[in-house]
């Protein structure tokens, strides 16, 4: 088997000294694909997403125990400038830049960065991460208006278009079709399943179709542990845990 | 009680407001009209002289005006040094944190000082550093009062940015922060921009306070009746004239003092009405 991209190491996360959000997840993310994050809420899904770009350490009170292998090497002694370029994140709810336009928004981790590019090449990357997620029809004649302005699923894929224009190696979704509907829902679905190709995709999701209809390896986190962690297809045909079976059958939520 | 009666106790208490509101703006007008028809709107508003000896009265009002805009521009200039980095340590850097808290609470406490207390301050310990330092001979004038009316609009301006910079959704900030920001580069590409407009009607809002600001300047200013010819030389502003003049003015002069103040009324009017609209609309974002 090809090295992972991703290997978790007995991580640990607190978010006081006394309450474990994360205990102790140990597991490899294959290169190349999409692995699902399920469980109830409360589970600990986001938060240990949210370690694979270190977006704790923006929290002094949030500790991150263990080992997390990205391409090797443990991110947790890297700079977390130096890991966000390589791990890209999309939220819950669409967060366009409110003040930008979406030409600005598609551009804005080289601005914030600091990174002036020529602007051949800005309008090279523009059209290039606008057509990856699908968008750049839709909007290529509204380049100047706000991305506000688009509709909520537009929204979402403008955010993942915003991540994939620093060709990041991992991009992370923390449910993101859980404020969109069905038909936006569908179109980000098809997407993803798109750009594996190109980028190895973690996504926490609420919703067992999705994980069961894009994934192809799936965790099921319960009270902060990894239960469970296999083929999509198996765990939904036979989970091992008898959590696992409660909670794919309905019986817990 | 009846609840007719009580809604008529009402009804007449907040039509009390508006009433009160335009018995001073018609009280104003008719004992400024006096001052405008002697020397004609534009006239009165444009003219420096500002001479009350018997038989060769002449007022006019710019003086004054040029006072005002010179403190309280000068005063903001001072301000903002202070007042947006006091903003972001509350509504960012230290944000829902004991620090950020007890600053606040000493930020509400610089705002409960009355002016009088400023003007003190001012007086006896401001002015004679000015005049140790050499900067001006007698240490009232433009500068004094434009640096502690500065200090008494930082507490407006910081606490109300800061409402507008926590308001920023911490979701935007994680965004610009996922695609490998540092906090410098996202309080300057997102904080600042989401914020910008509610931040700039909190400094409207400070402008509205230092126009009509009056015991303070009346104190630290001069008093003298001329357009001043440096930042340093004293001058009177609007609301300092008047403070200063009104004990002994009678006839014209009266009436010019009035025209004055009817200026001031409108002009801080203005600005306030501005200020809560530009708010308005930020919030909405």
């Amino acid at each position: 088997m090809e090295k992972p991209i991703i290997e978790f190491k007995n991580v640990c996360v607190s978010y006081t000294r006394n309450t474990m959000a994360v205990k102790n997840v140990s597991a490899a993310v294959e290169r190349n694909s999409i692995t699902a994050i399920m469980g109830p809420s409360g589970c600990g899904k986001s938060t240990l997403l949210r370690a694979v770009n270190l977006m704790h350490s923006l929290y002094p009170n949030i500790k991150v125990d263990g080992e997390i292998l990205l391409n090797g090497h443990d991110i947790l002694a890297m700079e977390p400038i130096e890991v966000r370029r390589k791990v890209g994140m999309v939220f819950q709810r669409p967060t366009p830049f409110p003040t930008m336009s979406i030409y600005e928004n598609v551009l804005a981790g080289f601005s914030l960065n600091g990174i002036n590019l020529p602007r051949s090449e800005k309008e090279e990357i523009v059209e290039r991460s606008l057509r990856s997620v699908a968008l750049w029809s839709e909007v290529k004649d509204v380049l100047n208006k706000k991305g506000t302005f688009l509709s909520g699923g537009q929204q979402q894929r403008l955010c993942i278009a915003r991540a994939l224009a620093l060709n990041p190696d991992v991009l992370l979704l923390d449910e993101p079709t859980s404020a969109l509907d069905p038909i936006a829902t569908k179109h980000i679905e098809e997407l993803l399943l798109q750009l594996k190709n190109k980028v190895t995709i973690l996504i926490v999701t609420h919703n067992m179709g999705q994980a069961m209809r894009i994934s192809e390896r799936s965790m099921f986190m319960y009270l902060g542990e990894l239960v469970e962690y296999a083929d999509t297809a198996q765990m939904f045909a036979a989970a091992n845990d008898e959590r696992t079976k409660a909670y794919l059958t309905g019986k817990m939520g | 009680m009846n609840d007719k009666v009580f809604k008529i106790i009402l009804f007449v208490a907040a039509l009390v407001i508006p009433l009160i509101c335009g018995g001073v703006i018609y009280s104003l007008t008719i004992d400024a009209s006096d001052a405008f028809s002697r020397f004609g709107f534009f006239e009165f508003l444009t003219s420096s002289e500002w001479n009350y000896t018997i038989d060769n009265e002449r007022y006019g009002a710019l003086p004054f005006i040029v006072g005002t805009l010179l403190t309280t521009l000068l005063a903001l200039l001072f301000c903002i040094p202070f007042s947006l980095p006091v903003s972001l340590f509350i509504g960012e850097y230290f944000k829902g944190r004991k620090i950020a808290e007890l600053l606040g609470t000493v930020i509400d406490l610089l705002a409960g000082i009355p002016s009088i207390i400023y003007g003190l301050w001012g007086f006896y310990t401001l002015r004679p550093l000015i005049m140790a330092l050499d900067i001006s001979p007698h240490g009232s004038g433009i500068l004094t009062a434009s640096l502690v009316l500065a200090i008494m609009v930082v507490p407006y301006a910081a606490s109300l940015s800061a409402e507008f910079i926590k308001m920023v959704p911490n979701e935007i900030k994680e965004s610009a922060y996922s695609l490998g920001a540092t906090r410098a580069e996202v309080i300057r590409d997102v904080v600042f921009p989401v914020a910008g407009s509610g931040i700039f009607s909190s400094y409207i809002l400070a402008i509205g306070r230092a126009l009509g600001e009056t015991m303070t300047v009346t104190m630290l200013i001069g008093n003298t009746n001329q357009i001043p010819q440096s930042l340093t030389a004293t001058g009177n502003t609007m609301a300092s004239i008047i403070a200063n003049q009104f004990g002994e003015a009678d006839g014209l002069r009266f009436s010019a003092l009035i025209a004055i103040g009817l200026l001031l009324f409108f002009i801080t009017a203005l600005i306030n009405v501005a200020g809560k609209f530009l708010i308005k609309r930020a919030r909405i974002m």
